[in-house]
């Protein structure tokens, strides 16, 4: 199998994944697609590995590295996620704007639909970690 | 003798330094002193008044302090300090001046020399004991820093010394309760001081220090009782007026000086022969600027009225005796400089003649009592610088003496009526001769001075005047018809001189008060005349008119002797056919003035100018006539460029800021807090420089 075939489809899903980092607004799937760069790349490497047939299969083992790392991101992902949702009631990337300028009237003001205070499934101790987002 | 000279000069400095820094100096815990009311206004309407009235009287003024109050308050013990520093040395000043006078005359160099009426130079040569102390190197005229002791500064020293040692020792009892007492005397010590200077300087630039130091004396005393907008605006007045004089008179030094090669009085005087006629003109009309200025005559007279919103003791120091006549002392300095300018002399000559006349109908017309003696110190003047311009140095330094003695005793006077009635007015006055009887007596020696009565000095420094005068009508050291003016005009004043004499005499010691005595600020003139006393009469005061206390007693008395006897040193000197003639005119005046107000002595006998009266009132708007001229356009460009700046200078430094926040606006407009945004921005950059990178390496 020639080389192309392999670095095309790992092309496209790295750019799948571009696209849905993005423009998908939904949270999970932008940590998604992240992942899917993540497997282009695993794919890049492994087909390089092949193709130039390295005696110490490097490749493989960078993409075994890559793939512990991919692990470990996405629950620490996943984790901050959870955590954005027991604080915002979303996960929908458009409305999270608190890093907007604070005088810009117009997106600041949509970022924090539910007023402080009454996100009360959150226990007390959580509630002190969007202080400073807030702003 | 050269350094008693010094030391009569430093002793007041000495004073004003000492006072200003010392006398505050223990302080008392302020918490002891309740602050007390009342004492803004010195001249109170009787001391024995209970302070309840005189607190409602003097609120408005002091309100706008109120909050430094307590800081503010009078400190009896610093007054008192400052006092004994401001008299003693000053007495000591005075005495060693009349021994310098009597050591002067008594080597012969005395007297004012005789009018000479030879070329320039013969008359008034220098030839007093001079030295220098110390040579000022400016890399051309060096300046040179010494004194000189002839006979014209050591009669005038006198004048100063005693006239400011009376004044001192007047304040005392005047501004007794004061506040600002301490710096008050300070400033008259420093004026002390630089009025000595001038009139022992042998250099022309040291005499300019003390010159303006003057100035800024009379600015400060003027403006004592700041609290009130006019008095400071009076102040300003005063110190800008006599500022556009200054400019001329300190350019009119430097063309004398760099003509000479020398600032030395008398190495100026010594060169005058070889001056050319264009640069003796020209230098004689530059200090003629600053003579009119500092003398008030003509073009620069108006500050003197408004002057007197300054204390009465300051009008009769700076306003009367001394300040002013600084000026007529100049012209006397330099005299020999002034006969080799022809046309100066003609032009001194209708200045005098015009401010004589003027001021002398102004004085007829006014009703408030220090206005009427500062029109009648501005004619006075106008007297001895047409005595100057006719050629008459003796005449007119004469006149300057004998008139600085009852002109301030005049206003001392003038004083102590205001202190006992509390009032400007003479429309609130009358009939105080009986309450009054030492003032009284004062008063008419001064008036009999003034207008020039027999035994009183005035009579016979005005008799040299008027002869001088006279005289240069057929000598021709004056231009004919300006000879004729000043004549003319010097005789019609001299009847005026006694019309507004008499008025201001009757109206204030004979007749009755006023019948019902209405609060001051209604009756004040249109005409803005800022009155130094503001405050009003509760009805308990009007009866309670009493003597003034003894510490202003006494300098009244001291210096009515001179303004008596004065004249008799020149008796032998009277031409008794002009003494007739100005006698008859001035009786004449006075008598015109009497007979109208016998008809009915309670109506001001001013009537008499019937529909003159408007403009004699308002010194025939020469005030409303420079406001329109100079002030208004000035205040127009001032306010041009005020506006230039805030529009132009200022724009540019807002507009550059408006306009960074505004391109600021624009950028923010990416912030938008929208994560996916800033990554898009991210890989569109690498896009670019992997691009940037392919194509073009």
């Amino acid at each position: 199998m020639h080389v192309v075939y392999p670095a095309v489809v790992s092309a496209l899903l790295f750019s799948i994944g571009v696209y849905g980092v993005l423009a998908r607004r939904n949270t999970i799937l932008v940590l998604m697609s992240v992942e899917l760069m993540l497997n282009a790349v695993n794919l890049n490497l492994v087909v390089f590995d092949v193709w130039l047939r390295d005696r110490l299969h490097s490749g493989q083992v960078l993409t075994l590295f890559v793939i512990v790392i991919a692990a470990a991101e996405v629950g620490l992902g996943l984790a901050i996620i959870l955590a954005l949702y027991r604080n915002r009631r979303t996960v929908d990337l458009d409305r999270l704007r608190s890093l907007s300028d604070s005088t810009d009237p117009a997106p600041s003001g949509s970022s924090d639909p539910v007023p402080p205070g009454k996100t009360d499934p959150v226990p007390a101790g959580e509630t002190d970690t969007r202080q400073g987002d807030a702003s | 003798m050269i350094t008693i000279a010094s030391l009569v000069i430093l002793l007041p400095f000495l004073a004003a330094a000492a006072g200003l820094l010392g006398s505050r100096f223990p302080r008392r815990p302020r918490s002891v002193t309740p602050p007390e009311a009342g004492d803004r206004t010195a001249p109170q309407p009787g001391a024995s008044e209970p302070r309840t009235s005189e607190i409602d009287a003097s609120e408005p003024g002091t309100s706008s302090v109120g909050t430094s109050r307590v800081a503010l308050t009078p400190d009896a013990d610093a007054n008192r300090r400052a006092a004994w520093i401001a008299v003693v040395p000053t007495a000591i000043s005075a005495a060693l001046a009349i021994w310098l006078a009597y050591a002067t005359w008594a080597a012969g160099r005395g007297g004012i020399e005789s009018p000479a009426p030879a070329g320039p130079g013969a008359q008034g040569a220098i030839d007093g004991v001079s030295a220098t102390f110390a040579v000022i190197e400016t890399g051309s005229v060096p300046i040179s820093v010494g004194l000189l002791v002839d006979g014209l500064a050591a009669s005038i020293a006198v004048l100063v010394g005693v006239v400011a040692l009376a004044v001192q020792v007047y304040s005392v009892g005047y501004m007794r309760g004061d506040r600002r007492y301490p710096s008050y005397s300070s400033f008259i010590s420093l004026f002390t001081s630089a009025m000595l200077l001038v009139v022992y300087a042998a250099d022309l630039l040291v005499l300019y220090v003390g010159w303006e130091i003057m100035g800024l004396c009379s600015y400060l005393l003027v403006g004592h009782w700041w609290e009130d907008r006019a008095n400071s605006r009076a102040a300003i007045k005063a110190f800008l007026v006599t500022r556009i004089g200054d400019v001329g008179f300190l350019f009119g030094i430097f063309v004398l000086g760099t003509a000479a090669g020398s600032f030395r009085i008398a190495d100026v005087i010594a060169k005058v022969p070889e001056m050319s006629s264009g640069t003796l003109i020209a230098a004689t009309m530059l200090l003629l600027a600053g003579v009119a200025g500092k003398s008030a005559q003509v073009p620069l007279h108006v500050w003197l009225p408004d002057a007197m919103a300054g204390p009465t003791p300051i009008s009769a120091l700076i306003h009367a005796a001394t300040m002013v006549a600084a000026g007529i002392f100049v012209v006397a300095r330099l005299y020999p400089a002034f006969l080799g300018a022809q046309p100066t002399l003609d032009i001194l000559a209708v200045l005098a003649a015009l401010g004589m006349l003027g001021a002398a109908l102004a004085a007829l017309a006014q009703d408030d009592l220090k206005r009427v003696l500062a029109y009648s110190t501005i004619s006075q003047l106008a007297y001895m610088a047409g005595a100057l311009a006719a050629g008459s140095r003796s005449a007119a330094v004469f006149h300057l003496i004998t008139h600085g003695a009852f002109k301030a005793l005049l206003f001392l006077c003038a004083g102590a009526v205001i202190h006992a009635v509390g009032s400007n007015l003479m429309s609130m006055m009358g009939g105080l001769r009986r309450d009054l009887p030492v003032t009284f007596a004062a008063m008419t020696i001064g008036f009999a001075a003034l207008v020039g009565l027999p035994p009183a000095s005035g009579f016979f420094s005005k008799d040299e005047v008027l002869v001088a005068i006279e005289r240069s009508l057929s000598s021709g050291s004056l231009t004919g018809a300006a000879a004729l003016l000043l004549y003319g005009c010097a005789l019609t004043t001299v009847a005026v001189t006694g019309a507004y004499a008499t008025r201001a005499w009757l109206r204030t010691f004979f007749g009755q008060r006023a019948p019902q005595p209405h609060p001051l600020p209604e009756l004040q003139p249109a005409s803005g005349t800022p009155h130094a006393v503001q405050t009003a009469v509760p009805p308990a005061a009007y009866t309670a008119v009493h003597e003034a206390p003894a510490t202003m007693r006494w300098p009244i008395l001291v210096l009515a002797v001179p303004a008596l006897l004065l004249g008799l040193v020149r008796v032998g000197d009277v031409h008794w056919g002009t003494a007739a003639l100005g006698l008859a005119v001035a009786l004449l005046g006075a008598g015109v003035v009497y007979a109208a107000w016998r008809s009915d002595s309670m109506r001001d006998p001013a009537r008499l100018l019937g529909p003159f009266r408007a403009p004699c009132e308002r010194a025939f708007y020469v005030d409303s006539l420079y406001a329109g001229l100079f002030v208004r356009p000035t205040l127009l460009l001032a306010s041009l460029v005020a506006r230039t700046d805030s529009r132009v200078v200022d724009g540019a430094v807002r507009g550059s800021g408006q306009a960074t926040l505004g391109l600021a606006r624009l950028v923010r407009l990416a912030q938008n807090g929208n994560a996916q945004l800033y990554i898009t921005g991210l890989l569109a950059g690498v896009l670019l420089i992997a691009a940037w990178a392919v194509i073009f390496r």
